[in-house]
């Protein structure tokens, strides 16, 4: 018996102590440095509140926080909007046999780097792209019209480089929405948009919200979409961490834009989890 | 309404357009994308000057195809070594992590497990850039105590590998759960009673059963490291992947060599989604 116990205790060991460097050594302590390293000044080392100081003084700063943060918002709303009835024909409308290969059809170009996609998007709206061509060529338009380069372009870059983590928790909730229950409420008179008002949409809340906080989470610190298709108007904030750390070298200066990216986000997720009851736990699941 | 229900023609074809436009939207980038890989042209746009292989095979004068492209081939090559050790390092520790939280018990297990799916919600930025500056300041601290001067701990391979690691362990960890859970315990105290050490029961009857999702996991890990920008950019040397090669490009002007890239990448991307997806994993974030 105590020599199976030892067995056990050591089995432990193997599992518990990799997991532990991983996450110490990965995650908690680079994290505290960065911290550290916001609160710091460049060259002496001493102790100083500049960085913070210098976010809120230089409008340029904070105002891009926010237009961040506000743009994250809305695409995750425009995401969860489209990706209701999405879901809702492949779940509930389509037959059963289509449904799967429907959802093969989502799967895939989301598993192709976000770079192609981006790139794909940008030479089919560019001034020389292929939809000015096309539009030119059916006499629809006289001479090409820059399409990329502006908020709008951005935002659906953003939507469609997201989608797929509402689409799929999304799905995996409506399956799991009784037939019958739509069915009786028909019956009984309900309008649609009642159904989908007092039905639907409350039955999908648990994963609106595992993609609401995946979605904001991605598009919050995403790069290549904003900087690549808004621009050099695109303003993200991300862009100001990347200037910060590899073109100034002002290293403090990132960590602290780091760690308002990242309070930011952090607060976000909470609130959204503390106002649908949820724990985070389950929304990874 | 749904299947069952009887519904108005119109609200059938609409949503049935609705569907095809969204579809639409998903594949016009990636469709564009590679058919404009075979066009005879100088740069990734219409007109259509007729059909070539030389943005792949060409070999100069003035086409150079990506198989005589050395820049990129060489960045071919450095993600591909990324992504081997980075599947191997984070199904090694998502595997470790899963036994860990699934089997033992431990005093602050669950603020252990809560550090292990943070990583899924800071952004790829932020992790990025804290790895940077933590192993930069272990490395200037070693240089002024002990004057060695780690290679290791600068931007580069080692790093790279470190900071992709972080987050796709989790992933890894999620995946391995989810069928460790439904691990029949009954399995193992047979084995036991049959004279199995622990060792041999992990490896003979554990892993064993946890195969399917081991694999699925660190195909998923390789391909999350094959196209991972967001942490690489912070951390890379002089040795770029191929999403930051490409980036580079893209952002300065390009020629249909990436076209023929991306070509590769989504074929290449769709084979192995489709292949992961028909085995039965139906799990991709």
């Amino acid at each position: 018996m105590m020599k199976n116990r030892q067995h056990i205790k050591w089995g432990f060991f193997f599992f518990f102590l990799p997991v532990a460097l991983w996450l110490f050594l990965l995650i908690v302590l680079p994290h505290l440095e960065l911290l550290r390293l916001s609160f710091t000044r460049a060259n002496t080392g001493k102790l100083t509140f500049d960085t913070y100081l210098a976010f809120f003084k230089e409008p340029i700063y904070w105002l891009t926080f926010v237009r961040t943060a506000g743009y994250s918002i809305l695409v995750t709303f425009l995401v969860m909007v489209i990706a209701l009835p999405v879901s809702f024909y492949i779940s509930k409308i389509v037959k059963q046999t289509i449904a799967g290969a429907l959802m093969i059809l989502i799967l895939v170009p989301f598993w192709v780097s976000e770079l192609v996609r981006v790139y794909g998007w940008m030479i089919l709206l560019r001034e020389s792209g292929v939809l000015n061509h096309f539009l030119v060529s059916i006499g629809l338009f006289k001479e090409p019209v820059e399409m990329l380069y502006n908020d709008i372009t951005m935002i659906m870059g953003l939507v469609y480089t997201s989608m797929l983590f509402m689409v799929v928790p999304v799905i995996g909730v409506m399956d799991d929405l009784d037939n019958s229950i739509i069915e009786a409420a028909y019956d009984l008179g309900a309008s649609k948009i009642a159904i989908w008002r007092t039905i639907i949409i409350p039955h999908c809340a648990s994963g609106l919200v595992n993609g609401g906080i995946i979605v904001f989470m991605l598009v919050l610190g995403s790069y290549l979409t904003p900087t690549l298709m808004g621009g050099k108007n695109s303003l993200w904030f991300t862009e100001q961490i990347y200037n910060q750390i590899i073109l100034y070298f002002n290293w403090n200066q990132g960590a602290a834009f780091g760690f308002l990216l990242l309070a930011l986000s952090s607060l976000i997720i909470w609130v959204i989890l503390k106002l649908t009851k949820q724990n985070l736990k389950e929304v990874v699941k | 309404m749904i299947r069952s229900l009887p519904s108005s023609k119109r609200y059938q074809y609409g949503f049935r357009l609705f569907i095809i436009l969204y579809f639409i939207f998903l594949f016009a980038p990636l469709v564009v994308t590679m058919v404009l890989a075979f066009n005879d042209s100088m740069y990734p746009a219409l007109p259509w000057q007729g059909f070539t292989l030389d943005w792949f095979f060409g070999n100069g004068p003035d086409k150079y195809g990506i198989f005589h492209d050395q820049t990129n081939l060489r960045s071919l090559a450095t993600s591909f070594k990324v992504a081997v050790a980075v599947m191997l390092v984070s199904t090694f520790l998502g595997t470790c992590a899963a036994f860990l939280f699934e089997q033992e018990n431990f005093r602050f297990k669950g603020a252990l497990y809560f550090l292990m799916i943070a990583p899924l919600v800071i952004p790829g930025v932020i992790l990025g850039i804290s790895i940077l500056m933590f192993s930069n300041t272990i490395g200037l601290f070693i240089e002024n105590h002990f004057d060695i001067y780690v290679k290791f701990l600068g931007p580069g391979f080692p790093l790279v590998v470190l900071g992709q690691s972080s987050f796709i362990s989790t992933i890894v960890a999620l995946v391995v759960s989810a069928r460790l859970k439904k691990f029949d315990h009954s399995l193992e105290e047979a084995a036991y009673n049959l004279g199995a050490n622990r060792a041999e029961v992990l490896w003979f009857i554990t892993l064993k059963y946890l195969r399917p999702s081991i694999i699925g996991g660190a195909a998923m890990a390789f391909l999350m490291s094959f196209e991972n920008f967001n942490t690489t950019i912070f951390l890379v040397g002089s040795q770029a992947t191929l999403p930051i090669n490409m980036y580079m490009q893209v952002r300065d002007g390009s020629t249909p060599v990436i076209n023929a890239i991306s070509f590769l990448l989504i074929l290449g991307t769709s084979i192995f989604a489709v292949a992961n997806l028909s085995k039965g994993n139906k799990k991709i974030v």
